[in-house]
């Protein structure tokens, strides 16, 4: 035990400096993917036949492949029709994608779950569509999606991991690092696990007092 | 077309292992999840407390790590594994913490009054377990259950880090030889896409005809 404390602290520098990393790529993701989300959401719910389509397809192809093989389709051919990605810049671009698809499904679930009524006497007090998804629907429906959001980023602070395959230096990058220096694996890698673990509970414990925090009374 | 077609016989190996890979892992998870399952539903408090931490802990790591712990960490102790057998220990470990939460939901959604109704014929609660509780629970979990096969299926691409030939390490091999990125992982993608696809439709179609007339219960989770 004492010589886990010991390798962990040594390492611990350098694993700050992937834990930005990781926290840059989830933050940024998660509020892309949330943009992303809300758009294929209303598409899919309010949209005509054309744009639900359009909307459905993203949504079950991004859902029905692996996340690893969408950052490679990203990382590894857009050169081939002349586009150079950085490995952060290609890694938040198709976490952001990806996560939007699923995003887009909870928000969904939240719209349809906000009363039909609610859009009718939207539009007798001479709203236009538009404002009464903005400002009747919306603010209802993201205040009941947060449970199921604070799920997404969760997996999506986990799924960061993933860009250690493209070569970005973050959280997992830096202790593959520290490990293949001091061939600490077991205790490297424990600690490394350690940090997503204490970041994890720390994001559930914030957004579950932002749930209550904005919660409407008596809904 | 000699070149698309050397190279579907690779990718079609590489799928070959994928399949194996998730099916493998899903069997080893399911065998730990119902232990997990009981240990949360029927355990005495410390049982319970453990089996929460357990699922709890392997849930918030990525399981990139959990297979670094698997391949990299366990030879400090002198365990080692070939890159297969430890993928489908961390994939089998992962998805046994998230099953186990599909079949505690499951065995809590049989109602209070069977198991009493069990009870009260005489049987004793081993019996009532496997006679009343156990077979609703599994039906129950059939819905969900597609959803973790999703996962673990899209999972299985992970392995390709620890040098398992599965479907993407393949293509990788081919892209490395070809140059052909764009064709070769969107095959690759078109080959995820039609297995979780056609899952899904198959599981649907079986779940109807598994079902318990009068009782449905869909779960929502990350697919």
């Amino acid at each position: 035990m004492t010589h886990f404390i010991e390798v962990f602290f040594q390492a611990l520098p350098l694993l700050m400096d992937g834990l930005k990393f990781t926290m840059e790529l989830a933050i940024i993701s998660i509020i892309f993917g949330l943009g992303i989300g809300m758009l294929i959401a209303i598409l899919r719910v309010y949209g005509g036949k054309f744009s639900y389509t359009l909307s459905t397809a993203y949504v079950e192809l991004i859902r029905g492949t692996p996340l690893l093989v969408q950052l490679f389709i990203l990382y590894f051919s857009l050169p081939q029709i002349g586009i150079h990605l950085s490995p952060l810049v290609a890694s938040i671009i198709s976490f952001s994608l990806n996560s939007g698809a699923y995003q887009a499904e909870y928000i969904r679930g939240a719209i349809q779950s906000v009363e039909r009524g609610q859009m009718k006497a939207a539009f007798s007090i001479g709203m236009t569509k538009w404002q009464s998804i903005r400002l009747v629907i919306m603010p209802q429906a993201l205040r009941k999606v947060i449970p199921s959001w604070t799920n997404e980023f969760v997996y999506l602070i986990k799924y960061t991991s993933l860009a250690y395959l493209v070569g970005v230096p973050e959280l997992t990058a830096q202790g593959e690092f520290v490990a293949s220096r001091n061939f600490e694996f077991m205790n490297v890698f424990s600690g490394v696990a350690l940090i997503y673990l204490s970041v994890i509970l720390v994001i559930t414990w914030l957004f579950s007092n932002l749930e209550k925090k904005v919660k409407i009374p008596g809904v | 077309m000699e070149f698309f077609l050397s190279s579907m016989s690779v990718i079609l190996r590489g799928t070959g292992v994928t399949v194996k890979l998730t099916v493998t892992s899903l069997f080893l998870g399911a065998i730990i999840a119902v232990f997990v399952a009981l240990a949360q539903v029927y355990g005495k408090w410390w049982l319970n407390f453990i089996a929460t931490a357990y699922e709890r802990v392997l849930r918030s790591i990525p399981i990139l790590i959990i297979m670094f712990m698997i391949f990299f960490g366990l030879p400090t102790f002198g365990i080692r594994f070939d890159p297969f057998i430890a993928a489908v220990i961390s994939l089998g470990l992962r998805s046994s913490a998230y099953q186990s939460q599909i079949f505690r939901g499951a065995l809590l959604a049989v109602s209070e009054g069977q198991i009493m109704a069990a009870r009260s014929l005489g049987m004793t609660g081993v019996q009532t377990f496997f006679h009343i509780s156990f077979p609703q629970a599994v039906r129950f979990s059939i819905a969900p259950m597609t959803n973790e096969f999703t996962i673990v299926l899209k999972d299985t691409s992970i392995a390709y880090a620890l040098g398992v030939t599965e479907l993407l390490r393949e293509g990788t091999y081919i892209v490395s030889t070809t140059y052909e990125p764009l064709l070769i992982y969107s095959m690759c993608a078109a080959i995820y896409f039609v297995i979780t696809f056609g899952t899904n439709k198959f599981v649907s179609i079986m779940e109807k005809g598994f079902a318990i007339p009068g009782y449905e219960v869909r779960g929502v989770e990350r697919g």
